[in-house]
């Protein structure tokens, strides 16, 4: 008698082989990597969302969604801040990359509509705010004003400065500021909040907000004097994630793991847990 | 026409400032107006002005030898452009230079102290204002300083 092959999917553990299409630099450390399935179709991340992504041999971190390409590929854009992150950036075109996912909440573009949106980012925070951005570009006569403000550290900081100009000539309202310049910069020099002294919304407006903790902290502040409350104030968080779903428990943040229940919040969710310095 | 003391009550520092004030700020205000590349001020001048800015942009520079000049803030429409004017030795720190052409409200700043000088409850309310701001810039300076963008952590 014939035994049927017993078909099992590998599950949400077992990283797929994707291929580097290709791979550009961003900034002296931050590179974009484009990736395709070795075989079959690629996973179908929303905004938002991350990848658990491998660099066979020495281990896998976290890395939101950055961009979709051509056929559906996967844009990660990817700073090199230890051995993983290290060997993901080093992966020439051609190399391999295991990629588990997609995990995680997303933007809300859907309860956005109608709304004013600010989108505001702080370095490399502006990466998962991408897709949130193409996103609304898409959909332009559903939202209200738009405005995209930004920081980074220095002109060379900033990523996708050619996009960011694209965005500009399509009608985006791009305000930039740097935390120092030379004469060649026109944009604003000073912290990222300062970009919303003039910016006017209708309530109830929303805010999508991607960057350092402090940074979140300060500019959230700055939203709810101009009337974006917590309960309409996205960020997106990242702690450690590690199995991607919830088991390991290394995302903990008091009742919340971030990979399960994030990495996107609302900031009246996660706004007190973060100003608990033991969490 | 919109008279001076109207003027200055766009800066957001000079926002809702009684009446009476306001027309003492004026008494010692006149229009001003820099093209592109103009210097406002240099570091080390006398520090007898300050600017209330309603177009345009200013950049805060200061000169490193082999670096050339470096832009440590800069300054946009609804804000004040120097207090060096309010405090001993009244000298400029920075140098400050337009980035797209300016128009803005120039204040005497030997008149608007000896106006504060007669008058203390002029002297407690501008005090407290550009006490805010200071503060506001301060904060900002320290975020900054923090580095908050660069490096990292983890794998």
């Amino acid at each position: 008698m014939a035994v049927e092959p017993l078909l099992v999917s590998p599950g949400p553990m077992v990283p797929e082989p994707y291929v580097v299409r290709s791979r550009g630099r961003e900034t002296a450390d931050t590179w974009t990597i484009e990736l395709e399935p070795v075989a079959g179709e690629a996973i179908d991340p929303e905004p938002g969302q991350f990848a658990m992504l491998t660099a066979y041999g020495v281990g896998e971190v976290p890395i939101s969604l950055s961009g979709r390409g051509e056929g559906g590929s996967l844009i990660h854009t990817i700073r090199d801040v230890g051995a993983v992150t290290a060997e993901l950036c080093r992966i020439s075109r051609g190399g391999t990359i295991g990629v588990r996912g997609p995990f995680g909440t997303t933007w809300p573009l859907e309860d956005a509509r109608g709304a004013d949106v600010v989108v505001l980012a702080g370095g490399l925070g502006l990466a998962p705010l991408r897709p949130a951005v193409e996103g609304l570009l898409a959909e332009r006569d559903s939202y209200g004003r738009v405005f995209l403000l930004y920081g980074a550290r220095t002109p060379g900081d900033l990523l996708y400065p050619q996009q960011l100009e694209d965005w500009r000539a399509e009608g985006l309202d791009v305000r930039l500021t740097v935390d120092a310049g030379t004469r060649s910069w026109l944009d604003r020099v000073g912290f990222v909040s300062a970009l919303l002294d003039d910016v006017t919304l209708d309530e109830p407006a929303v805010a999508l907000v991607c960057g350092p903790e402090v940074m979140m902290r300060v500019t959230i502040g700055a939203l709810q004097q101009r009337g974006v409350p917590p309960a309409r104030t996205y960020v997106s968080l990242e702690r450690s994630m590690s199995c991607g779903i919830g088991h390991c428990g290394h995302c903990q943040l008091g009742p919340i793991l971030i990979c399960r229940d994030g990495p996107v919040f609302t900031w009246d969710e996660v706004g007190g847990l973060l100003a608990v310095r033991e969490l | 026409m919109r008279t001076l003391d109207q003027v200055v009550l766009e800066a957001r520092v000079f926002a809702g400032l009684d009446d009476t004030f306001a027309e003492q700020l004026a008494g010692c205000s006149q229009t001003a107006g820099f093209e592109a590349g103009d210097t406002l001020f240099r570091e080390g001048e006398p520090a007898d002005v300050f600017y209330v800015l309603r177009r345009g942009r200013v950049a805060l520079e200061l000169y490193v030898p082999g670096r050339g000049e470096l832009t440590i803030e800069t300054i946009d429409p609804g804000s004040v452009v120097g207090w060096s004017w309010l405090f001993p030795p009244h000298l400029w720190h920075f140098d400050a230079r337009a980035v797209a052409p300016v128009r803005a409200v120039a204040v005497d700043g030997a008149c608007l102290r000896g106006k504060c000088e007669q008058d203390p409850a002029l002297g407690y309310e501008l005090m407290q204002r550009f006490s805010a701001v200071l503060l506001e810039r301060l904060n900002a300076t320290r975020l900054r300083l923090a580095d908050l963008y660069g490096g990292g952590h983890g794998g």
